[in-house]
């Protein structure tokens, strides 16, 4: 990674590179039958009486929801003098990568937020911990919830993650460049038709109002959207066979990598160039997550609004995911403090209308129906969306099975190849892929 | 192991090797047998635990299908490895990609690194006003971290809102370049950006290369009246093999362990063409969990470059001779 750099520096980063994969190894030797303990401690989360303990919490929250969250968990702190918990912060791919090894070698946090697809692989990986009693304590039951949230905090039929947010792909259009080419600002497209009319007027006021991004953020999860509203999916019912590259995802990538081709969009646009041609009104359509609302609000000159996804397929869809709280599995088992952890999920789980305003959905269907998150006009405009949601699939190991299937837009958006051939070579790949998976984790 | 660690511990309070040695009676004179070994063990142990150690773990791991998380690590044998060289396995593609990329890499910026910064130490070698200025200058980009010239270079090379192209167009050259999400362009940006960032290093220790070179040579070859390019030729080249099989070396090395600028800069793309080695390794690893394959790919990786570390020698061996 570092050029050049030959004498000690080099010598000692080797070392302790070195150092680091043997040290985890140890770990891993001695972390194979630790924290198989049961999960019954406390009462699920209602209340801790015992001795003070400390709790550690990660997440990745880096962005103005970070703040937020911080703020419920002193608010918690103040509220309970025998649990005290601390926040840290990672950006969220070094974190999974952080959090299997911090946990064996004993240096893990106690809860740690998760995003739904993630929770089997860590249940699998034996790195978190069940939470049933906990979902039984908050009384908690599918029908407060997205249905398809509530299945993904399972595996292998126990649950192992508390949803605490939704947050779906929403539709941002930059009103200023709108009523540029003569648009009404107001009333932002919704159909095939209607997007497709709205970017040739643009088109003829010198905009190009639809950035496509190669990459995962945001064009990726941009053709995950419309694969589903095409009628795709990514995998079969039981994810054991990739399907990305069936007729209606190649159609679906098809129009979206033609936005390129007519002009729509401007070619090979980098990471973040979508979003930051948004907000310097350069571009009018990002499809993008709700959590740049709270970004786009720090932003006064932009102006901006949102609305659920145009219906470009032949259904409704979006692009969707949720954080979950999770208990991380311990080498010394430590009763109090799991008891400690649960109240603390039972009690943000609570408190899940401050969190909507960190930019989030909340999971909870009673505070989403409340008239304190419709008082929240961009965020629960996005609430109508999770009826129609498309969330990832959980089955363990499929972080890198998701990568093949956004290298492989990548590929296409970029014009190295054909959508369908881009499509079939990652399907040919995610599938091996997946086999791999199943002969690790023997489902 | 232990034993390494207790000689180590013990060398801290006992009295000196030798007089331990002579009062044993050692039949190696006044110094025992163990006294280099003694003075060598502090490095020892080093080596040992960080060097010799995750080497035969390694070896271990590429064996067996290791996830360290779950309790059942099968012994697989050698298809680890096995896999990296059959067509049909899952990560056949992306590995040789991987090699491709790091090869493609290493193949042009070598040259560049090894060239520029020479010339640039010429330069920065003869005496001429604000020569300390110049030296700094050049040294300076190799001073900041990865992660900061990556971003900034990510923007500036941006396709459509980067200022390179911004400034391209405006002295009439294309201005939509797509410096870093397609080929060619991709390759040389990650080059050109390296040679930017590093050579300052090379060129410091060419410098220091050269103000080695004892005038006199200089002198004598201008006395039989060698022009400016043979006492190049035959003096400071010559002069600085030694410096040059060192910076040839360190390079190779140095280019194919490449990581940090293509997993920010070009972020892999197109697809996964601009991904290394390293990158994917550390993917399989850390990412994928999969620490049996990655220490296999990083044992085969690790031979490759020793072939190419050996060739190097060589050839420098036969220039001597």
């Amino acid at each position: 990674m570092i050029q050049n750099d030959v004498s000690r520096r080099r010598l000692l980063g080797l070392g302790l590179g070195l150092g680091a994969a043997a040290s985890l190894t140890l770990a891993g030797c001695g972390g194979g039958d630790s924290g198989s303990s049961g999960p019954a401690a406390g009462n699920g989360g209602k209340e801790y009486t015992g001795p003070k303990v400390d709790l550690k919490l990660w997440n990745g929250f880096t962005g103005g929801d970070g703040d937020i969250f911080k703020a419920l968990v002193n608010q918690f702190n103040t509220e309970h003098k025998n649990i005290a918990v601390s926040v840290a912060t990672y950006q969220w791919e070094d974190y999974y990568n952080k959090l299997p090894g911090a946990a064996s070698s004993g240096n893990g946090p106690d809860i740690a937020v998760m995003h739904m697809d993630q929770l089997a692989t860590f249940a699998a990986r034996g790195v978190i911990t069940e939470l049933d009693d906990v979902a039984k304590t908050l009384e908690l039951s599918e029908g407060d919830f997205a249905p398809t949230v509530w299945k993904g905090g399972l595996y292998n039929n126990k649950r192992y993650g508390i949803p605490l947010d939704m947050h779906p792909l929403g539709f941002y259009y930059n009103k200023a460049v709108m009523q540029k080419a003569g648009l009404d600002p107001n009333k932002p497209p919704t159909t095939k038709d209607e997007y497709v009319a709205a970017l040739t007027e643009l088109k003829k006021a010198g905009v190009q109002g639809f950035w496509v991004s190669p990459f995962q953020f945001t064009g990726g999860m941009t053709f995950y959207s419309l694969l589903n509203q095409w009628g795709g999916t990514l995998f079969d019912a039981d994810v054991a066979k990739a399907t990305f590259n069936s007729d209606p995802a190649v159609e679906a990538c098809t129009w979206l990598v033609d936005m390129i081709k007519q002009g729509f969009s401007p070619a090979n646009v980098g990471q973040d160039a979508d979003y930051l041609a948004f907000k310097s009104n350069k571009n009018a359509f990002t499809w993008n997550g709700i959590w740049q609302i709270n970004d786009l609000k720090k932003s006064p000159e932009v102006q901006w609004g949102v609305a659920p996804l145009p219906q470009i397929g032949s259904k409704p869809a979006a692009w969707a995911n949720s954080h979950n709280f999770t208990i991380v599995k311990q080498r010394a088992n430590d009763a109090n403090k799991v008891s400690g952890a649960k109240v603390f999920i039972n009690w943000l789980s609570e408190h899940s209308l401050d969190w909507a305003k960190g930019g989030q959905i909340p999971a909870r269907k009673a505070v989403r129906e409340g008239t304190e998150f419709k008082a929240l006009p961009e965020i629960s405009s996005l609430a109508p969306e999770l009826e129609y949601a498309a969330f990832p699939p959980a089955a363990p190991g499929l972080g890198e099975v998701m990568t093949t299937f956004y290298n492989s837009f990548n590929e296409a958006a970029l014009g190295k190849k054909s959508p369908k051939q881009a499509l079939d070579d990652g399907v040919a790949k995610a599938n091996k892929q997946l086999e791999d998976n199943r002969k690790k984790y023997g489902s | 192991m232990a034993d390494v660690i207790e000689v180590g511990a013990a060398r801290g309070d006992a009295p000196p090797p030798a007089a331990n040695a002579a009062r044993r009676g050692g039949s190696a004179g006044r110094t025992g047998r163990a006294t280099p070994y003694l003075f060598l063990a502090p490095y020892l142990v080093l080596f040992g635990v960080f060097g010799l150690l995750p080497i035969v773990l390694g070896l271990w791991l590429s064996v067996h299908q290791w996830d360290f998380q779950l309790p059942n690590r099968p012994f697989v044998g050698l298809d680890n490895y096995k896999e990296l060289f059959s067509s049909d396995s899952a990560v056949y593609g992306d590995w040789w990609e991987s090699v491709r990329a790091t090869a493609i890499f290493t193949a042009l910026s070598v040259p560049l690194l090894v060239v520029v910064p020479l010339g640039l130490a010429l330069l920065l070698h003869r005496s001429f006003p604000g020569r300390t200025f110049f030296r700094a200058i050049y040294f300076a980009p190799y001073v900041l971290g990865v992660a900061v010239i990556g971003l900034l270079w990510r923007f500036l090379l941006d396709a459509n809102l980067g200022l390179v192209n911004r400034l391209a167009g405006a002295v009439g050259l294309p201005s939509d370049t797509p410096w870093v999400t397609n080929m060619p362009w991709a390759w040389i940006s990650l080059v050109g950006v390296t040679v930017w960032w590093t050579s300052g290093f090379n060129a410091v220790i060419y410098l220091a290369g050269l103000q080695d070179i004892s005038p006199e040579l200089y002198e004598a070859a201008r006395v039989d009246g060698a022009n400016a390019w043979q006492r190049f030729r035959n003096v400071t080249l010559p002069g600085l093999r030694p410096v040059l099989l060192f910076v040839i070396t360190t390079t190779v090395l140095a280019s194919a362990n490449m990581f940090g600028q293509s997993f920010l800069i070009t972020q892999g793309t197109p697809g996964t063409e601009t991904r290394t080695v390293v990158w994917f390794i550390v993917e399989e690893g850390l990412r994928d969990n999969d620490a049996g394959r990655a220490a296999a790919m990083s044992i085969v990786f690790a031979l490759m470059l020793a072939v190419v570390s050996i060739a190097n020698f060589r050839l420098f061996r036969y220039k001597e001779d």
